[in-house]
């Protein structure tokens, strides 16, 4: 009956988020007086799960999983619940895992709560609290079906670190036809994405034009973050599509978010609200975003943030 | 070809979010209701295919009467038949459950939805159908073509995209970038007379238990004021990224 957590890997490479679901399920099997078992797929160091609270990980390897894909993942993840009696599985808010969930929950008829925050604060009732109206509310869940799915949302629930050691075990589910066949990937590979940073630096139309993404890109490099924007930026094109951030676009969850030259319309608040701090400059100091804001610089971007830059590679290169 | 288009009806994007009832309900007073954003973007590819190539396009909700200006909407934007399932939308299962059972009956080829809706941002109705009905899936959809059987479509993924074939039946999840933002369509006189001779069907539910129960909302707590630093003095704002916030 132990809780099975889903721990993603990129080339055999596991996931921050895989630490973060696993910390998150070792929290709900304490709750619930069980022990953890991890899912991994293609995953090479499995025993870096120890150190999150796992104490049995199913390790599959099959070339089948080599790319994402959904139906065959949900095949691997639902033959893993069977094996294991498990009647809780938790998922990061990754594009994959949001992908997989819903289909996961029709295999195994169970509940899903997407965008989870905390731990649940009851077991029964299972309920847990998530994101809802694009970060504008929260919402208190209960999943009422005997097998229950959470999707764990990204940088909220952090890692917590055991010690401990997991024992492995291969396993081989079978995996039939994929349905959806993966023609070609076109990712940045030594990029931060969006999902996954733990900063994310932003830019709106105040930076005037795409030549001036220059320094939104070199404030990122310093600062190991992600690179986003508003979306009048990617409707003028200015910058892909997939960094619009806001209600219609991508939702962040940062530690930091540094929003330079965007107003802070209802809709891009929206989508960075549950980031934890965030960081305004703008040169009017009457734009909303200010009201949101942790920290603000009112000021020129273009004077600003190039001295921002100089004061950051002084402090990087002092610690 | 004949395409199923689920549209959410959901608080417009400015809505002042507000809860009643002890923070159990959604406050709709004063509330503006629209076609979920990402469901915009899919009807409006929908109806790309019915000028190209040719498509039967019927648009459908889960929901009470109060969603049938919604469907209309949809229908003066070019939707041929709209279907309202008369039932309150009360958890995303239960909605899929309720659109496969419409699915299985009509025989579609492609089902358009949205990734996710802004209100309750479940994300799950479109996975959920293709799941019910044993259909193809392709979830965070920015551009679909279809041919004959066979479609070709990018899906965002975290970091980029990527570019997946498959076939139909097919259930999207689609979002921005399945069409250009110019390209949405705002109903015109002409459109909006039509909608009203266009058939609006309305079906009965089906048996189908609520997997998961909303309980109550909260609102995020204040925020305290701003701690504005001064453009010459960024040095200050270095050390309380560092040691007040902690976050570099
Ligand atoms: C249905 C709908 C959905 C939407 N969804 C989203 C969404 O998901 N995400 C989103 O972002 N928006 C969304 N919007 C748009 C939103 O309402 C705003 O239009 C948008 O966020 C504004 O972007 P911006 O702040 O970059 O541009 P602007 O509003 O033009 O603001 C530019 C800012 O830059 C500042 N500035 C100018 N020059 C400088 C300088 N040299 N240095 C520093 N600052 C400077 C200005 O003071 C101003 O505050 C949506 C709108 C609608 C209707």
């Amino acid at each position: 009956m132990s809780v099975l957590v889903y721990t993603e890997s990129e080339q055999g490479k596991f996931k921050k988020v895989a630490f973060e679901v696993a910390s998150y399920a070792k929290a709900v099997a304490d709750q619930l007086g069980t022990t953890v078992t991890a899912i991994a797929i293609n995953a090479s160091n499995i025993s870096e799960l120890s150190s999150y609270g796992v104490d049995k990980v199913l390790n599959i390897s099959n070339t089948q999983l080599d790319a994402f894909n959904a139906k065959g993942y949900t095949e691997a993840i639902k033959q893993a619940a069977e094996k294991e009696a498990s009647k809780v599985i938790i998922l990061s808010s990754s594009a994959n895992s949001k992908y997989l969930a819903p289909l996961l929950a029709v295999s195994l008829n169970a509940g899903y709560a997407s965008n989870v925050i905390e731990a649940p604060s009851s077991t029964a009732p299972f309920t847990v609290k998530r994101t809802a109206f694009t970060n504008k509310a929260f919402e208190m869940t209960t999943i009422n079906t005997d097998t229950k799915i959470v999707g764990v949302s990204n940088n909220s629930f952090g890692l917590v670190e055991k010690s401990g050691s997991a024992s492995a075990e291969d396993f081989s589910p079978t995996i039939s036809d994929l349905g959806v066949k993966v023609e070609s990937v076109d990712k940045a590979s030594n990029q931060v994405s969006i999902a996954d940073a733990e900063i994310v630096v932003s830019g709106g139309r105040g930076l005037k034009g795409p030549e001036n993404w220059g320094m939104i890109e070199e404030l990122a490099s310093v600062l190991g973050a992600a690179t986003a924007c508003s979306k009048p930026v990617s409707d003028l094109g200015w910058r892909p599509h997939g960094e619009h951030v806001g209600q219609t676009g991508k939702p962040v969850a940062s530690n930091l978010y540094i929003a330079i030259g965007i107003s802070g319309a209802i809709q891009h608040l929206a989508g960075i609200n549950a980031s934890k701090v965030k960081v305004v400059i703008n040169t009017d100091p009457e734009a909303p975003f200010f009201k949101a804001a942790d920290y603000g610089v009112v000021g020129d971007a273009f004077v600003v943030v190039p001295q921002l830059i100089e004061k950051l590679k002084a402090f990087k290169a002092q610690q | 070809m004949k395409i199923l288009v689920c549209i959410s009806h959901v608080p417009d994007t400015t809505s002042k979010i507000n809860f009643t009832e002890g923070d159990t309900k959604f406050d709709t007073n004063g509330v503006q209701f629209v076609i979920n954003p990402n469901d915009e973007f899919g009807l409006t590819r929908a109806m790309w295919f019915k000028e190209k190539q040719g498509a039967h396009v019927t648009v459908i909700n889960v929901g009470g009467t109060e969603t049938e200006p919604t469907l209309r909407k949809a229908l003066a934007i070019g939707a041929d038949a709209a279907i309202r399932v008369n039932t309150a939308a009360s958890d995303g299962f239960s909605v899929a459950k309720q659109l496969a059972a419409v699915v299985k009956e009509g025989g579609y080829d492609l089902i358009i939805a949205g990734r996710e809706s802004i209100d309750y941002n479940g994300g799950m109705v479109p996975g959920m159908i293709a799941g019910l009905i044993n259909a193809n899936f392709v979830n965070n959809c920015i551009s679909l073509e279809v041919d004959g059987n066979t479609a070709k479509a990018i899906r965002e993924i975290d970091g980029g995209k990527e570019t997946l074939s498959t076939s139909l039946p097919l259930v999207i999840g689609g979002q921005k970038g399945l069409v250009e933002e110019s390209d949405l369509r705002i109903p015109n006189m002409r459109g909006i007379m039509m909608a009203r001779q266009k058939p609006l069907t309305i079906v009965e539910p089906i048996e189908a238990n609520n997997e998961t129960t909303s309980v109550k909302f909260e609102k995020p707590a204040p925020k305290g004021a701003v701690k504005l630093v001064s453009p010459d003095n960024l040095d200050e704002l270095v050390n309380l990224l560092h040691n007040e916030a902690k976050v570099i």
